[in-house]
């Protein structure tokens, strides 16, 4: 059946923010799916309010608007744009539920628009837990035993039928949020009730427990013509009970025989033949009872998902990209495998190695936070690696994550370990959990041991303990001869694991010293879709390690142009995420278009980097010294490398240039002695003296009596962190000698090597960022973005616009000068990010940061120059002159001077605090500060400040009110500033209610508001009142400078709670009024980014 | 740890250590790519005198059961994985895999790189080869020389050696509604169980078996099975099929009985590269244009191109099937008979179950025959 021809405009809705359990997998998708519909001729028009994706680039579309994800928004795009169809299956649940409020919304009927992919009926097929069930047990199949409830009293029979454990989870909501296993009635209360709370339909599902059983994954496409196909089967090792995105899973599938493999892949196939995914592809997830192999259905989910994209990079099948083919018509059979060129995409791929993904958390930056793994996806990132065995993709995945364990044995075990307390730690999920295995095996349990504890199959035990025996053998070994190192190098370790045992090696160096001498070098097999069965076209690489000397590597040869290896990201974490994935995707972009040949080398199964189309060649290796330097190796093999690209993917890649510049790595751009010039601070500041910046005081300390001699000669308050960090990591703003004292006894555990930076923090101030570009001579600034919450708050999780909302021309230009001033004092060659603090009109240079920044996506969207395509080519010896001849950057003109007519953009950051809970069951704090906590970020694109601020906030947490009432409650110092925008609100119609102390100064003014009791006043207090939702918004800027906040952390997680907006500056709330004035005119309209940009550009 | 090699015809010789038994094995080298079922693979007649070297590297996980064997022994004359599982994990499971190939005495192969293999016989096609270890592991000279000394795969005549010795019956399951008789030339035990599920009682008969022999048991419809070796060799298993054509009795072959109605109607077969071995392959139903994911195990294949209508003795057929990965004939229909078969396995085992639906059209075919 070839391509529908009734379907001429498509709009693609995306996914919005990077969020847990919604993270760049739908940007990959999405780009995907884009690229296809346009190459087939069909107009896409496309909604993402998220500025660093790769999809929302306008070559991408014809229409790109960067608009909240909401029924209402996208209406208004539906209405200017008129497609004929929709596609909502690659946009993860956000865009599945625009889908359903659109429908609901008769938006659909309304405007004609035909859903394709999946329609209502599949949609709420797939996801209506109740109709789901029913559907499973129509074809005969078993799902556990359970029953959808409405009510606590609905749960509390259930419970009394089913019997505890239960699982809960809440219908609509993604990533399993709010979802948990209830072992005790007190658990069940709190938990039940806290689902109830997420579903947007107030509804949970009570189920049987399946915890402990083996959990697998089928991913599944259908076709029009009713063809399907199975791609991956994916085994998670942690069993039932551990949401499969924090669990440690494996693909293809180890421990089912055919028979049972056979008939769960019957069983998904007549699921998703019953549940009507018309075409495209789903993902549906089985448990199996490890000693009778009962096998139930446990849900499905019917469209693209995270777990697809990991299925894609781990066989090679494009899914999304397949699924867009197959929305507008196309069947399998008339589609062509990429990979091999030849064979038609309906086949199941046949993989000839194992893929091993583990998931990277951020517990750190959730202080209280349990880190109990549950059914509640609570990660932030993966890493996937591939390997010959299970072990060495294992090895891998472990040394992917970048955690400060790189694989077993990397680091001394927990004091006090014992084996009884190890195997009760095995009892539940938890961040690390194979390591766990590891040391209970070392400290003499048995396989069955370590069964009984965990649940894990014993076929991933027996693998791990057959790696405690590999120990030992290294151990003992007297030398280390070739075919002991290969068997070593075979089963995953890396040099340093193996230098870890050998303490006459002197540490890794020396013994890939040994190794080399002894010719054990990986070979680079490929993903090539069919285990070797058809030649396969696309070079898409992975390391292994083989027993034989003569084994074939699979790199070909290439001398015809030079290349250019771009070292990635790896997997997100809070701090280093899409944005620099972003950033490396465009220098393969701009790299390719100028000739030479790109190499991407990255762990993230998640990102458009690792889409084997995005660059020439494609590794799929960890970002590791060792693994990098192999890969070079590889590559210089193979032809000539121009250079490795070090600036794009964040600290990973740059934690590694020093060390690669010293094994003879051609690094090109900034050089690893200017990027530590802009990482130490002494040598920072002679730059910055030299160039005569002034610069917040500051000392560097490695002791608590140092630090505090600095901090009394400098004054209070201190910003105190450890050097070469990433997302404020360790950052705190400390207001007294005891808080000192406290942060450097924890922090001292940061960075050993590293010591603590002691800075004086500048209160009030308006900080600036700026992403310049440096061609080692000319200076050419990307974009001036004001933050609206003060300094003190991480750049990363503080809004900000572009342009400047507040500054005059005299501050731009001294912004201008000093980052002039300290790109050439550093030496750059490329992308410089640099932060300022403007108090009392005196610039303060905070920090320099000589690479691609978080923000580089947001300026390049909101000013229509792509920073990182210019930076890859200023990296490889091009000028900011030629750059502007060739249209690559502006012909004249820069980002700091915007015209007139520019429209203002306002970046705004999303956090994930509803996802976590203290072990008690509370919620944790939502205060910001200087240490980073959100997990995405949207942009707001409108004429004016107050409509994008609007749009920013409408993005990132709904709406804000436009009536109703407001509660606000202000620190002294903030008292004076509050006064005018509080009065505006009640102006506007806002009820305000206030605590004792600023209802007095409200009223003072004139203000009308109303005194509500504060949190321990007893009954009827502000938390209650927030809780019967009966408040619609709340300034609350945190009391005092340290100490506990109790009044004002009961508030803020009552607000998380509700999903109320709740802001936590002066500066914010005045922005929230602009926000809410807009909203009340009702004037905010959609633009697309073309004709914004086209407004920029001057062409409009 | 005992040294063991896998030592091609073309003198390409790969290292590993001994799996499963020690000594000597000879046959054709070639590949499967499915990454589940080893049990059934191993059990299947059709890979008699050939060693398997399985692409999917961690081969044993689940170890050996009572339930999953497709015939009464392992055929596969030697095996070939890169990473065996030492100990097996699987509720159904009562021995580890290397222990069943011991106790057979199925010399076998580990640790060796399998792609690099793969990619050899792909490129230079299947070829003989021989798995040595224990003391039969000499210089490669000599074991070069024992591998050009056996026999080819072309014109061998196998389906003798995996034939039934005598006549069984396998019971219909519920209500008897029809009877097959079944020429054994290498069958699986899956084909008469999804026979027997629908009614058909199935008797298993020798490959030696006259057409009377045939007749005695009044059947509604012939099958035939798969079975190993050079469809060009059974001269008398056609013989049967033309008879069986020329009394319209309906027919229904698989794999090498596909081979055998192809012949009868007059196709020649030849021997492909590499064949395919696998349970992910594609086939094309020529009318409907619907896909299925077949299991698959086939050196040899019809001559002819997909959808070509011809006349035979028997009047048209068509060449109903095709493979869309390589175009590979994958099934014959007779238009003015009641016969048609398929080079794929509807009995999947290993496999996937999209074909299973082959064994009601045969039930049709035996209804309207009626």
């Amino acid at each position: 059946m070839p391509k529908r021809t009734d379907l001429k405009h498509i709009l693609v809705i995306g996914s919005g923010p990077i969020v847990i359990g919604q993270a760049c997998e739908f940007d990959y998708s999405g780009t995907q799916a884009c690229r296809v519909l346009r190459e087939e001729g069909i107009r896409v028009s496309l909604v993402n309010s998220n500025p660093a994706t790769i999809m929302t680039d306008p070559e991408f579309a014809d229409a790109t608007y960067i608009e909240p994800i909401t029924a209402e928004f996208v209406e208004k795009v539906i209405a200017q744009e008129r497609p004929d169809a929709i596609l909502a299956t690659l946009g993860g649940q956000t865009a599945l539920n625009t889908a359903i409020a659109l429908h609901e919304r008769g938006v659909l009927e309304k405007y004609n628009v035909e859903l394709i992919g999946a329609d209502i009926d599949a949609i709420q097929r797939g996801e209506d837990r109740q109709i789901f069930k029913d559907l499973v047990r129509g074809i005969g199949s078993e799902v556990p035993r359970s029953a959808v409830c409405k009510s606590m009293d609905e749960v509390r029979k259930t419970v009394a039928d089913l019997g505890l454990p239960v699982v809960i989870r809440p219908s609509f909501t993604m990533g399993g949020l709010g979802s948990g296993m209830a072992y005790t009635a007190e658990e069940l209360e709190r938990l039940a009730a806290i689902g109830l709370e997420e579903s947007p339909v107030t509804e949970v599902l009570i189920e049987e427990s399946v915890l402990g059983w083996k959990e697998y994954e089928l991913e599944l496409m259908r076709d029009r013509n009713d063809n399907v196909v199975v791609i991956c089967s994916i085994e998670n090792i942690d069993p039932m009970g551990v949401h499969t995105g924090d669990s440690v899973t494996v693909a293809p599938a180890m421990t089912l025989t055919d028979r049972e493999y056979q008939h769960m892949r019957d069983v998904g196939i007549q699921v998703i033949r019953e549940v009507g995914v018309d075409t495209g592809g789903c993902n549906i997830q089985f448990a199996i009872h490890p000693d009778t192999g009962r096998m139930v259905v446990i849900e499905m989910n019917p469209r693209v998902s995270r777990s697809s994209a990991l299925a894609s990079k781990a066989t090679g099948f494009p899914i999304a990209k397949i699924a867009a083919k197959l929305a507008i018509g196309y069947t399998l059979d008339e589609i062509t495998n990429d990979i091999t060129g030849e064979t038609p995409a309906s086949f199941e791929p046949s993989l000839d190695y194992v893929v091993v993904k583990a998931p990277r958390f951020a517990f750190e930056k959730f202080p209280g936070a349990d880190p109990t793994l549950t059914t509640t996806m609570k990660s932030v990132g993966e890493a996937m690696s591939i390997g010959r065995n299970f072990v060495e993709a294992l090895g891998k995945a472990l040394r992917s994550l970048e955690t400060k364990s790189v694989g077993f044995w990397t680091q001394p075990d927990p004091e006090g370990s014992t084996l009884e307390s190890t195997l009760k730690q095995l009892e539940r999920g938890h961040d690390g959990r194979l390591y766990t295995v590891e040391r209970a095996l070392r400290l003499g349990a048995s396989i069955e041991d370590v069964y009984n504890a965990s649940k894990i199959d014993p076929w991933f035990i027996e693998q791990i303990a057959w790696l405690g025996t590999l120990r030992q053998e290294l151990l003992d070994a007297p030398v280390l001869d070739e075919p002991l190192l290969r068997k070593a190098k075979r089963a995953g370790l890396s040099d340093r694991q193996i230098a870890a045992l050998r303490s006459e090696l002197a540490g890794e160096d020396g013994v890939r010293t040994l190794r080399h001498r002894l010719g054990v070098r990986p070979v680079y097999k490929t993903v090539d879709t069919c285990a070797a069965e058809f030649k396969s076209e696309t070079p898409y690489h992975y390391s292994a390690y083989e027993l034989d000397p003569n084994a074939e590597t699979e790199v070909a040869e290439q001398r015809e142009k030079p290349k250019v290896l771009i070292l990635g990201s790896g997997p997100n974490r809070i701090g280093q995420g899409i944005e620099f994935d972003y950033s490396c995707v465009h220098a393969a972009m701009a790299l390719r278009a100028a000739g030479y040949e790109t190499v991407m080398v990255n762990c993230n199964p998640e990102t458009v980097s690792t889409d084997y189309d995005t660059s020439d060649r494609l590794y799929f290796e960890p970002l590791t010294f060792e693994d990098v330097l192999e890969v070079v190796h590889s590559e210089q093999r193979s032809g000539t490398v121009a250079g490795v690209i070090v600036q794009l993917g964040g600290q990973t890649p740059l934690g590694l240039a020093q060390r690669l510049a010293d094994a003879g790595v051609p690094i090109v751009g900034t050089t690893p002695e200017a990027i530590h010039l802009a990482e130490d601070r002494g040598q920072f500041g002679k730059v910055l003296n030299q160039a005569g910046l002034p610069a917040p005081k500051f000392g560097t300390a490695t002791s608590f009596d140092e630090a505090k001699e600095i901090a009394d000669e400098i004054g209070y308050p201190v910003l105190v962190r450890p050097s070469y960090v990433l997302g404020g990591r360790g950052m705190e703003i400390v207001y007294d000698e005891e808080s000192l004292s406290g942060y450097i006894a924890r922090a001292t555990e940061v960075t050993p090597e590293h010591p603590v930076l002691v800075d004086r923090f500048l209160d009030d101030a308006i900080e600036i960022d700026v992403d310049a570009l440096c061609d080692g001579d000319e200076v050419f600034i990307g974009g001036v973005m004001e933050h609206i919450e003060e300094a003190g708050i991480h750049s990363g999780d503080s809004s900000c616009a572009l342009p400047p909302i507040t500054l005059g021309a005299s501050d731009i230009e001294n912004v201008r000068r000093s980052t002039e001033a300290i790109a050439r004092g550093i030496g750059v060659k490329g992308l410089l990010n640099v932060q300022y603090a403007l108090k009392d009109d005196v610039l303060y240079v905070l920090e320099a940061n000589p690479r691609a920044s978080r923000t580089v996506p947001f300026v390049s969207k909101a000013t229509a120059v792509s920073m990182a395509k210019a930076a890859s080519r200023v990296m490889l010896g091009a000028t900011i002159a030629e750059l502007r001849v060739e249209g690559l950057l502006p012909a004249t003109g820069d980002g700091a001077r915007l015209p007139e007519h520019a429209p203002v953009a306002v970046k705004e950051a999303v956090m994930q605090f509803h996802r976590f809970r203290t072990p008690e069951g509370h919620g944790v704090d939502s205060l910001l500060g200087p240490e980073m906590k959100s997990t995405g970020e949207v942009m707001g694109i409108d004429s004016s400040f107050g409509k994008a601020f609007a749009k920013s906030q409408t993005a990132s947490y709904g709406s804000l009110p436009t009536s109703g009432k407001v509660f606000v409650s202000f620190a002294n110092r903030d008292k004076r500033a509050m006064i005018f925008p509080v009065k505006r609100l009640a102006d506007l119609g806002f009820q305000v209610l206030a605590t004792t102390g600023t209802a007095e100064v409200l009223k003072r003014n004139g203000i009308p508001c109303t005194e509500v009791r504060k949190h321990f006043e007893g009954e009827g207090n502000v938390v209650d009142m927030i809780m019967a939702g009966e408040i619609d918004m709340i300034f609350n800027t945190p009391y005092g400078n340290s100490g506990p906040r109790i009044d004002g952390y009961e508030i803020r997680t009552a607000a998380v709670a509700k999903d109320i907006p709740c802001v936590t500056t002066i500066q914010g709330a005045a922005a929230a009024v602009h926000g809410i004035e807009a909203l009340i005119q009702g004037d905010i309209g959609v633009q697309p980014l073309q004709a914004l940009q086209a407004t920029l550009r001057g062409d409009a | 740890m005992t040294n063991a090699a896998l030592v091609l015809e073309d003198g390409r010789v790969f290292r590993g250590e001994a799996y499963g038994a020690t000594g000597v094995s000879l046959g054709e080298v070639v590949f499967s790519t499915a990454m589940t079922g080893y049990q059934e693979t191993l059990t299947d007649p059709s890979y008699h005198r050939q060693i398997v070297v399985q692409t999917a590297p961690q081969i044993g996980n689940t170890g050996w059961n009572d339930e999953d064997d497709e015939s009464s022994k392992i055929w596969v004359a030697g095996y070939v994985v890169r990473d065996p599982a030492r100990t097996p994990s699987n509720w159904r499971s009562r021995r580890g895999l290397d222990e069943e190939l011991a106790d057979q005495g199925v010399v076998g192969i580990a640790g060796l790189d399998t792609r690099t293999l793969t990619r050899h016989i792909r490129e230079q096609g299947a070829m003989r080869a021989g798995v040595f270890s224990g003391s039969d592991l000499t210089d490669d000279a000599s074991m070069v020389e024992q591998v050009k000394a056996s026999a080819q795969m072309v014109g061998a005549n196998l389906a003798v050696d995996v034939t039934t010795d005598k006549p069984y019956v396998v019971d219909a399951i519920g209500e008897k509604k029809f009877t097959v008789a079944a020429l054994d030339l290498g069958i699986k035990s899956n084909t008469p169980r999804m026979m027997a599920a629908r009614g058909i009682e199935v008797h298993v008969l020798p490959l030696t078996s006259s057409f009377e022999d045939i007749l005695k048991v009044s059947p509604d419809g012939l099958f035939l099975s798969n079975g190993p070796g050079d469809p060009a060799t059974q001269d008398h298993a056609i013989a049967l099929t033309k008879e069986a054509l020329g009394r319209k009795l309906p027919l229904f072959g698989i794999c090498f009985g596909n081979q055998i109605l192809g012949r009868a109607v007059g196709r020649g077969t030849y021997k492909m590269r590499y064949g395919h071995r696998g349970i992910n392959i594609p086939v094309i139903d020529v009318t409907t244009g619907k896909v299925a994911i077949t299991s698959q195990n086939h050196g040899f294949a019809l001559e002819g191109t997909p959808g070509e209508e011809f006349s035979s003795e028997f009047g048209r057929a068509v060449l109903s099937h095709y493979c869309p990965n390589d175009g590979t004939v994958e099934g014959v229909r007779l238009l003015d008979a009641p016969a048609f078969s398929v080079q794929y396995h509807p009995e999947a085992a290993a496999g996937p179950h999209d074909a299973a639906p082959l064994f009601d059209e045969f039930v049709t075919l035996m209804n309207e025959a009626r």
